[in-house]
């Protein structure tokens, strides 16, 4: 398969075209903006937590490129019913996946693996990421503005 | 008068090559042109076999350097028809070229009375030294606004433009929309109201010759790289009158003619607001950048841009979903749009992996995204080194873009 086909798979593309959880939630624990500036992605995140503290609902809105809308759309639906941490651990792994840290995909990501595609394109790192970001954002009670660029790069 | 493309494509040595195993079709020319073999050159030998530093040696290698230096300053006024050489100041680039003026500007003093008055179609490095300067000195900066086309609205723009407008700073072309400015015009008006004008020339002259004498305006900024040239070296044009009112934005060496541990006499002229040493290749580069244009005919280059043009714009305007941000009367070669259900950023990526080269994104000109109410979009920048069969090209990348984007096909390896 080729780079590009290996980035843009089927799941992506469907992900992209109709993107899960999606839309704006009523009464959230948590929100958070995530912004792109080079490329305009914007989003927002928003959050519950059940009783326990695990996380109850995810849903995301805002408009953004392909790859970053199947990436928040990928990441709502997995880290559903996962503790602070676990969604923590998990971050790390799939971080580590686009920035090519990790010569395999690690089985934690499991079917967020579609995006290992990304690690090939250096300038889509950012836009695979942009929810994630916004996610810990809105985990960690930060509910400022999260930008791309505020990071010093990926 | 027509032009030999497939020749003026071997004094350009990149464009023999591949990307990702595809010939290189180049349309970010916007952002950065890419340099002809004599400008190469022209580096190489600067630095292989006449390389000192300027204005200080008596030795032969700076006398050389220096005369290299100082011709390179002539071929730029003879390139935009300055009326001395006096008049051409080296800076990094068009950033550097307004932010010099911006910043003496402020400090010759403004007043909370004062306006400045740049158009709604400005990069950010035309629009962000003003804000700067505003806030410094309480001056209001005021912006006229463009229309759906991307053209500048006249009426409004005579409509802000008053006796408390100091200075306006506009773009000759737009490099997120196309649109060429009825400069003269402007210039003309601004004048009558008593203010000066600054020009962002930096997507202007790529496209087409300018001059400075006919033109009249007091200061015009441009970048060395989008010309052919090196990166790191513009140019500050300003009329003598006019620079000779700037206060150096840099004191150091080179600008001054008498220092003493107390106080300091200023150089003449342009050296006086060129302080330490300078991008001595990068000078002799743009020399040989604009030496190289010269020897081409203008007008056959700018004709054959226009055709690519009108070729592209005809044959992008029917992709379903397809639209052109930027469709003014008066154009340079530059194509913006965006296509439905489509980001730039991916068509970018997609285009790229069949070897076209486009910028996807807000093109440093913000602004011009929210008036048009969209995040982004993908460019198209033609040079004169491009061809038909690259906007062909163009073309059917962006249907195999949609077609994947679409989930209708796999991506071809
Ligand atoms: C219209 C316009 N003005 C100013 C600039 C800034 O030029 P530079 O980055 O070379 O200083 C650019 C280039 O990006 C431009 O297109």
């Amino acid at each position: 398969m080729s780079a590009l086909s290996q980035l843009y798979q089927d799941v992506v593309i469907d992900h992209n075209r109709s993107p899960r959880n999606f839309g704006r939630m009523q009464e959230p624990d948590r929100t958070a903006e995530g912004y792109n500036p080079l490329c305009g992605d914007q989003l927002i995140l928003y959050l519950r937590f059940d009783p326990e503290g695990y996380v109850s609902e995810v849903m995301f809105d805002g408009s953004g490129c392909a790859i970053s809308v199947a990436s928040a759309s990928l990441m709502t639906e997995y880290v559903k019913g996962k503790s602070v941490a676990e969604v923590e651990h998990l971050f790390k792994c799939f971080h580590g996946m686009v920035t090519n840290a990790v010569d395999e995909p690690p089985a934690t990501v499991g079917k967020l693996a579609v995006l290992a595609g990304v690690r090939e394109f250096p300038s889509r790192v950012k836009c695979a990421t942009l929810g994630w970001h916004t996610l810990r954002a809105a985990l960690y009670g930060d509910t400022g503005h999260v930008s791309t660029e505020d990071k010093g790069g990926e | 008068m027509t032009i030999d493309v497939e020749r003026l494509r071997e004094d350009f040595p990149i464009l023999k090559r591949e990307v990702h195993g595809k010939p290189l079709v180049y349309l970010d020319n916007a952002a950065s042109a890419q340099k002809p073999r004599a400008v190469l050159d022209a580096l190489d030998h600067c630095y292989r076999t006449e390389y000192a530093n300027v204005h200080r040696g008596v030795h032969t290698l700076s006398e050389r350097a220096t005369a290299r230096y100082e011709q390179a300053r002539r071929s730029v006024q003879r390139f935009i028809n300055a009326a001395s050489q006096q008049e051409v100041i080296f800076v990094r680039g068009t950033t550097e070229a307004i932010n010099l003026v911006a910043r003496s500007l402020g400090d010759t003093g403004l007043s909370e009375w004062d306006e400045i008055l740049i158009t709604g179609m400005e990069h950010h490095s035309n629009i962000v030294p003003w804000q700067m300067l505003c806030e410094r000195t309480g001056a209001a900066l005021r912006h006229a606004p463009i229309n759906d086309r991307g053209e500048l609205i006249m009426e409004d723009f005579y409509q802000l433009l008053g006796p408390r407008t100091r200075l306006v700073a506009l773009t000759h072309v737009s490099n997120a929309l196309g649109t060429v400015n009825p400069v003269r015009e402007l210039v003309a008006a601004a004048h009558a109201q008593g203010a000066l004008v600054l020009i962002d020339g930096a997507q202007a002259v790529p496209h087409f010759r300018v001059d400075m004498q006919a033109l009249g305006c007091d200061f015009y900024a441009f970048s060395g790289h989008k010309l052919y040239g090196p990166t790191g070296i513009g140019v500050l044009y300003g009329r003598l009158e006019q620079l000779q009112r700037l206060r150096p934005m840099q004191g150091g060496g080179d600008m001054i003619s008498q220092v003493t541990l107390e106080r300091s006499e200023y150089a003449e002229l342009p050296h006086r607001l060129e302080a330490g040493t300078p991008h001595i290749a990068g000078v002799i580069g743009l020399g040989a950048a604009v030496e190289y244009l010269e020897t081409l005919d203008a007008a056959a280059l700018q004709d054959h841009e226009q055709a690519l043009l009108e070729d592209a714009t005809t044959r992008l305007q029917v992709i379903p979903g397809l639209r052109i941000i930027g469709t003014a009367q008066h154009k340079c070669s530059v194509i913006s749009f965006v296509v439905e259900g489509m980001h730039a950023h991916d068509i970018g990526t997609i285009l790229d992996s069949g070897g076209v080269a486009v910028r996807a994104g807000h093109h440093c000109s913000m602004p011009v995204m929210q008036r048009f109410g969209i995040p982004a979009t993908t460019r198209a920048a033609f040079a004169f080194y491009n061809t038909h069969a690259e906007v062909e090209q163009l073309v059917q990348a962006i249907g195999q873009a949609q077609q994947l984007l679409s989930g209708k096909q796999q991506a071809v390896s």
